[in-house]
Order: C-alpha cells, then structure tokens, then sequence
C-alpha cells in the first residue's frame, strides 16, 4: 500500500468537531420505537428494512454526539433512519406514523412516483398531521442507490434521513463482495431555526477563516503592497468574503458518517481480496464533503441511482442530495474513510477494515483556498488573465469593460441556427444546420428581478464547462496537497451506460433561470424571487424540454428537481448524464433536459437546506 | 478658527458626497455588464414567464384552501443589537447604543437607541423609531421619528429620513435627516469599519458626527457642525455575539456648541478611555 499522504497533523481535537466517543442515539429509547425497528440494530448502521410493507415511526428521540443531550427527529428511533432494501417492479407500500407534536413529511429523494406520493408538505399533499399515519403506495420503476427524508422544516437536519435501495430486477451489473452504506451527515446542538435566524442577523457568524490583517501583513511581504491590495480589491469593493465557502462550519456542526462521529469511527467490513461496494449518500443539511480513501482507487459506478460508465478517481466532491456509488478493491488490514467539509472546518470520518478496533492514519484537513475570479464571474477570467496579474482598474464593479467580448459571435450564430431551422435534428448533420435547439443558448439573460435588493450579484460571462473540480480541489498535485497522478471526478467524467438516456428528441424549447441570492441579508432565490413572490414553472406532459440553469452566486448549489429526471448535457447540446441532484457551481451555467412523465406539482430547490428554507425553491406543474 | 470650520464642513460635504457616489454607483445603470445593483434594460426576461398564468395556489394540481407551504422569506426574524454598551472613564457616564428590528427580508420596524447614564439618571437619550425598507442589495432606506430628551435640557421631536447599509470596501453607514418643529433640522451621520486582526480580535474605528440648522440655547447645540467624535475600539469575540473591547474616543465640539460648553465650563474637546461591550441577540 502506498503510505498516505500526506502525513497525518495532529487536529485540535475539540470536542464539536470530534463528536463524543460514546455518542450516537441513546440507548433508552422507548420500547415501542424497539418494537417497530424490525432488525437488531448494528453499531454504527442503519437497521435494514426489506420487503412490501414497511412501517417507519417519526418520533423525538434524545441524542448524545457532543457530551449535550438534544432532542432529534428520528425515524424507528435511529441516525440515520433505516436503510430500505426494496426491489425493482414492486409495490410498497410504506406507513409513516407521526409521534411527534408537529406535521412531518418523508420524501423519496430520486424516486418516480405519483405527485401525492412525493412527499412535499403543501405541494404533494398536507402533510402527516401528529399522531396520524400515511400511507405511502407507489411502484418502483427504477433501481439504484437513493435516500429519503423529512420534507418538513427543517427536520431534516435533525436526524430524519435514511438510505433507500432498490435491487434491480436484472440483478447487479457489478456484483460485490461487500455492500456498505456510507451517510454523510451534519448535526448541530442548535435548534436550527435559530442558526437560521443567526444567520439572519449575521451571515458570516460561522466563518472562522475570514481573510484577515496579518494575512494582509504577510501577503505584502511575500507578494509586495501592489499585488497584496490587488488580491482584495475586487472582494472588498463588491463586498464579498472570498472565504464564504459555505454558511455553516464545524463552528457549529459535527460531521457525521453513517450517524457516527469522527471520534467513534464508524468501521465498514471486508475480507481481503474482497471487492467492496460504498454506496455514498450525502444526507447533510448543508454541507458538501469532498470524499477520498488514501491508499485506495475509487471506481465510480454509479451517481444519483444511475450506472454511469466506470471511472477510476481518488477523490470527489458531493453535495447534499447527490449519491455515489464506487467500488473498491482494498489489499490492506485499514484504511481511512475520510470526508472533509468544502470550508475545510471539519470531517466526517470512518474506517474501512478487515475487523473492527482497526484504523489508518487521518490526513489533515487542506488549508482554505480562496475564490478565484472565475468563481466570481466564470469565463472572463480565462481570456488572459490569471489571478494575480489580472487588471483589476479595467473591471471594476461600476464600469466593466466588457468591450473584448464578442458578443456579436454569440447572437450571429444564434441567427444563423433560426435561418436555418429545420424542425428536426437528423444525426449527421454539422453544427451550422442543426437546429437551434440543438445546443443550450449561450446568451445570458438576467431576470428584471435580478436587479434589486434581493440579488448581490449578477454573472455575465459564466463558465460553461463541466470540468472543473472546484475550488479546493483544483490542481491538488500541483500544490502538493496530494500525489502525483491523483485523480477528482468532474461532471464531465460521468456518462451514463447506453440505455439509461432513452429519450433522444431534441427539446422543444428552453427555460433559463438563475440561481441568485444575496448574502449579506441571507436570502437565497430563482431569479431574484424567492419561494414566497414565485409563480410556478410550468412543463407539458412528456414534453422533452432544456433547462438552463446559471448560478449568479459564489456558492455551489445542488440543485434538486422532483419527479422528473435531471439530464446532464454539456455546452455543445451532448447527452451525458442522468442525475436527480446537480450541483451548479459559482458562475457556471449549466443546461440539462428533462420529460416530465408523471402530472401534478413537484418542488425544484436547491438542497442546501437553508437555501431552500430561504426561498432558493420553485415550484413545477407538470399538465 | 473660522478656516478650520470651512475646511470641516468642506470634509464633510465631501464624506456626504462619497456616500451619495457610493449609492448612486450602486444604483446606476452603466451598461449590461455590470455585475451589481444598475436597473433592469428594457428586454430583460420576465420571471414569470414559464407559469402559463399559474400561480402557488391557482392551476392545476394546487393544494386547496390557503397556501400551506410558507418558507423564511415570508418569515419574519428580530435582533438586538447592542452594538456599544460602555463605560466613558472622564466623564464616568455609561453609555448605550442600541439598535433592534423586527421584519422580513425587506421590510423591518427598526427602533435606534442612544443615550448617557450619570449618576444612576439617565442624562439624555435618543431614540429612533423607523420603518427600514430595502433600496438595494446593501442599503435600506429609513423613515420615521426621533424622541430626543434631555435631563436639563429641552426635549425634542424630529422627523427621520435616512439611508443605513454596507458601503463599498465594508464601510457600515448610517446617515440620517431630521426636521423638527420651529424650522429645526439635523443631520446624524456615522461610519464604522471592521479590521479583522485575527478570526476573533477586531479592531473597530468609528466617526460620528452631528449637524444642526440653527441653534439649540436650551440644549446647549450650535448650528452647522456641532460636534465630531473619531474612536477606536478593540474586541475579543469570545463568540461573534459576546465580545467585550475596550477603546479610546476623541469628541470635539465646534462652533456654537463649543462656545456654549466652554461658558458651561466644560471643555470643548475631550478624549477619553472607553471599555464596553458589544453583542447581539
């Protein structure tokens, strides 16, 4: 085994980040939640449910993972919630009774069903009522790895999500020895609608990397005066923190693998030899890990419940909502699941061994690297300028000079395509004569409302590629953060396996909208409206239709759409990938296509929780 | 003396002035390409475009009855934010700072509290009630009223209109216009600004000054500037909303107001040693 690199740091091994060793779920829990838990449950796991018919409890359930005693929303009584084993082409049917004092909701992350099936408080139906139960019908027409969870406030983040699995009918493409269930997760001892309203108040309160003086002192003496301002002029004079890299940190979260803290080291099992399948779930509230196993390749099979090509990598980046599932080959007696925080404030943590009391070294979390330009306005960075020598006099925030643009290009070719529309795509045909819709649009166009108190900022040349890691994970090698030769997945690498894309028409037409917000008054929407001032989006049954997708804002938003397929495809109009959750990155503009099969309602948010809660949330009619 | 109060006044027309150009560039509309503020062109697309005419709860398949699902943006939030509570060591006054809202995103009821305690009494105080509503990404605008009392003194009611927000390069602004009965008017401006030494030691310099249009005997007020006050104040921010600090704080006063301090037999400029502390809830 190649050592791990790099070496292990001994980390101020507080207690929040940690968690408590003896943490977890206590073990009183009343006996009727042990009634209704039908397996024993394993330390560290998920009790498994399979079968038609299965029966969940939503109930308050005090648990210990700091050294406080807190009240989580839990279902049978365990974080996460059960894991679901369920198969291809059955109908389950799934009774969800409510002990708690408030409504509750379980959504099916991914999953194709019925509108009323779906989940969502006030758009799928009225919720669970206290002490009723639903009952959840609906036919499994798809496998895969998925989750569900709570749809209600912010129940979520209190403990109410478990992993959802559903064997194919046609039996796996890639048997394996061993199938673990890896859960990310994020808890905080804050009720979280007063983190929320902290945030209200302060949106930086939970940033403990905030650019500071003597790191102003020691830029100038490493990089001079000049280059030292030059690095924060364009941050300070549009009054944004190039370290806003997520609203929550370890300052309030503990970061949890399959409900473990990283101080109890949750430990999944293989012989050696054994080919074992991770199936990773970020169930977080709010937070995107970044995900390696040092010493071990990664082949990536799977993504959102769906076979994607295998890609071999060392690391990757999932937000909360996205699922991957990899398989790997360990030879060794440990080795270290490792997934930090994108803010680099903490980690969740695990251990892959041949028997438990195993574990391998941990790395260090990665220092915070701040955004780049190409975070804050995409495209415009690469024409020839990197980030220390860009002329930032030319592109201040009043008068950019956009006059290098050619924008004349953009809307001459747009013009040639509407000459030239045929109605139909033939395969074959080049880039001139397909039609218009062949491709996404490239012209940007800003919402009205994207112009007032509820937008900070707004992109004008956004990045359209899918190959970037992201910040923090680029050009790791380089910067002797990793190995040579190591390997992060991008959304370019996946390709869904022939079949999986079925629908091969070209849209019919084309939605845009962006993803705005503004954080210094901590609101977070669709085109500047949040959820509260929207109208819905409305799609025609079985319509094959592109939606663009352009994130005005400096965060990476994982954007989560119900009922309907999120169809990746890349600038140039090629189908890549089917996902349910894509993440968008700061001044990307992505386009993905969609056949929306199932009528009724369905929500469309971004699944950072508070972003959703904030208004970053639309809702779709399919009719 | 008269130069140095022309020199003020010109460095004061110009802070204004700055102030203005900082709202007016993020107003402005210079062209499509700007990434902040500016106002909508003319084709800019409609957000509603894609509903077909459906609404939250008209359309098919909307829930009945009244809308069920109500996120934060239609919440309404409060804060108090004690942003100086201190002791002044010369004039050994304790003074408060305070400011509080309850309101959405948008719209909030804001209540500014300003005031000295002497003594045990409070010796005067000022106290702002304002509706804030947003003007843009960075700035709300403020209307309402101002209650200032004085234990020796006369009392007085004004009207308030102001602009409070972050200014480019993080300059905390909050700049307000009074009118009050008998032709009064004043002008309330203050600037603060955050220099984060470490993650939690912050070092803060704050200007505060005041203007009046005519004189004010009773309460021992000239007009034009009347008085300008520059501190500096260091915190611990044991957490972001418990941060004790302690500081310096030069106050000049000028021209009818200095006079009517120095035939009170008080000096006209006072610098004094400050420890307070800052929070919010």
């Amino acid at each position: 085994m190649p050592p791990s690199f790099p070496h292990p740091k001994q980390l101020a091994r507080r207690r929040f980040v940690q968690g408590l060793a003896a943490g977890g779920v206590l073990a009183a829990t009343p006996a009727w939640i042990r009634a209704a838990v039908a397996n024993k449950t394993r330390l560290g796991a998920a009790p498994v449910l399979s079968g038609r018919v299965i029966d969940l409890v939503i109930a308050e359930t005090p648990v210990n993972f700091t050294g406080v005693t807190r009240m989580a929303t839990t279902i049978n009584g365990s974080i996460p919630g059960p894991t679901l084993r369920l198969r291809e082409g059955d109908e389950v049917t799934i009774r969800v009774n409510n002990r708690l004092a408030e409504s509750t909701s379980i959504h099916w992350h991914g999953i194709l069903l019925p509108y009323q099936m779906d989940g969502v408080p006030g758009i799928s139906f009225n919720g669970i009522a206290p002490g009723e139960t639903f009952v959840y019908r609906f036919t499994l027409r798809q496998s895969g790895t998925y989750w569900y969870h709570s749809h209600s406030g912010f129940q979520e983040m209190t403990g109410m999500y478990g992993a959802l699995i559903i064997e194919p009918r046609s039996g796996e493409r890639h048997p394996a020895d061993q199938d673990h269930v890896v859960q990310l997760s994020d808890w905080t001892d804050e009720d979280p609608m007063h983190a929320f309203s902290k945030l209200k108040v302060q949106s930086d309160i939970y940033n403990f990397s905030q650019p500071t003086f003597f790191e102003f002192t020691r830029d100038v003496s490493s990089m001079g005066l000049q280059a030292a301002l030059e690095k924060r002029q364009m941050w300070n004079q549009m009054r944004m923190n190039p370290t806003d890299l997520a609203d929550l940190s370890a300052a309030t979260f503990t970061y949890l693998m399959n409900g473990t803290a990283p101080a109890n080291n949750w430990t999944g099992l293989y012989n050696k030899g054994d080919r074992v399948r991770l199936r990773f779930i970020n169930a977080a509230s709010n937070s995107f890990f970044d995900v390696r196993i040092p010493g071990l390749k990664m082949t990536v099979i799977q993504s959102d419940g769906q076979d994607v090509e295998p890609i071999s990598i060392d690391e990757f980046r999932f937000g909360p909502g996205e699922t991957y599932d990899v398989l790997v080959e360990p030879n060794d007696d440990a080795y270290t699941l490792f997934a930090q925080s994108m803010e680099r404030s903490g980690y969740a943590l695990g251990t892959l061994a041949t028997r438990q009391g195993l574990s391998a070294s941990i790395p260090a979390l990665d220092p915070v690297e701040w955004l780049t330009m190409t975070d804050m306005m995409g495209a415009m960075s690469h024409q020839g300028m990197n980030q220390k020598g860009m002329d930032h006099s030319a592109m201040s925030m009043g008068n950019m000079d956009m006059g290098g643009m050619d924008h004349s290009n953009m809307h001459g070719g747009m013009a040639m395509d509407h000459s030239q529309h045929s109605g139909q795509s033939m395969p074959g045909m080049n880039q001139a004569t397909r039609s218009p819709l062949a491709k996404p649009s490239s012209t940007v166009r800003h919402a009205r409302t994207e112009y007032g108190p509820s937008v900070d900022q707004r992109v004008n040349t956004p990045r359209t590629t899918l190959d970037d890691p992201g910040i923090g994970l680029r050009d790791l090698s380089e910067k002797g953060l990793r190995p040579q030769g190591h390997r992060v997945l991008t959304l370019a690498d996946l390709k869904s396996i022939d079949g999986v894309l079925d629908d091969q028409r070209e849209p019919v037409r084309e939605l845009e909208l962006h993803l705005t917000g503004n954080m210094e008054r901590y609101s977070w929407s669709f085109d500047g409206l949040e959820f509260g001032k929207s109208t819905p989006v409305s799609l025609r049954h079985n319509e094959r239709v592109r939606i663009i997708l352009q994130n005005d804002t400096m965060m990476t938003h994982p954007m989560h759409l119900h009922g309907m397929w999120s169809e990746l495809e890349t600038d140039q109009g090629e189908l890549r990938v089917r996902r349910h959750t894509i993440p968008v990155q700061p001044a990307q503009r992505i386009s993905y296509l969609t056949t929306p099969h199932d009528l009724g309602r369905w929500a469309w948010h971004c699944h950072l929780l508070f972003h959703m809660d904030a208004g970053m949330f639309r809702e779709v009619v399919v009719s | 003396m008269r130069l140095k109060k022309t020199k003020l006044l010109a460095a004061l027309v110009l802070a204004v002035s700055g102030i203005h150009t900082s709202l007016a560039v993020a107003q402005m509309d210079s062209g499509e390409m700007q990434m902040q503020g500016g106002s909508a062109p003319a084709n800019a697309r409609d957000p509603h475009a894609y509903s077909d005419g459906f609404t939250l709860t008209t359309g098919p398949y909307a829930q009945e009855g009244l809308r069920q699902l109500k996120l934060a943006d239609e919440h309404a939030f409060w804060a108090v934010l004690g942003n100086r509570f201190e002791y002044q060591q010369d004039s050994k006054t304790t003074l408060y700072d305070f400011q509080a809202w309850y309101g959405t995103t948008y719209d909030r009821l804001v209540i500014k509290a300003e005031g000295d305690v002497s003594g045990g009494s409070l010796e005067e105080s000022s106290t702002d009630l304002l509706w804030g509503h947003a003007l843009n990404a960075y700035f709300d605008t403020q209307l309402g009223v101002r209650a200032d009392q004085y234990s020796e003194g006369t009392d007085r009611q004004w009207l308030a209109m102001g602009v409070q927000g972050l200014a480019s390069y993080w300059f905390e602004l909050d700049i307000t216009a009074y009118v009050g009965d008998s032709g009064r008017t004043a002008l309330a401006a203050e600037a603060e600004y955050e220099l984060r030494l470490t993650q939690r030691l912050i070092l803060q310099p704050r200007a505060e000054l005041n203007l009046y249009g005519k004189d004010d005997g009773d309460n021992g007020l000239g007009s034009g500037l009347s008085d300008l006050a520059l501190g500096v104040r260091l915190r611990y921010e044991f957490n972001r909303q418990f941060a004790p600090y302690i500081g310096v704080e030069w106050t000049n006063t000028y021209g009818d107001t200095a006079d009517y301090r120095r035939a009170a037999g008080e000096d006209r400029t006072n610098t004094q040693f400050v420890a307070g502390l800052r929070f919010w809830f």
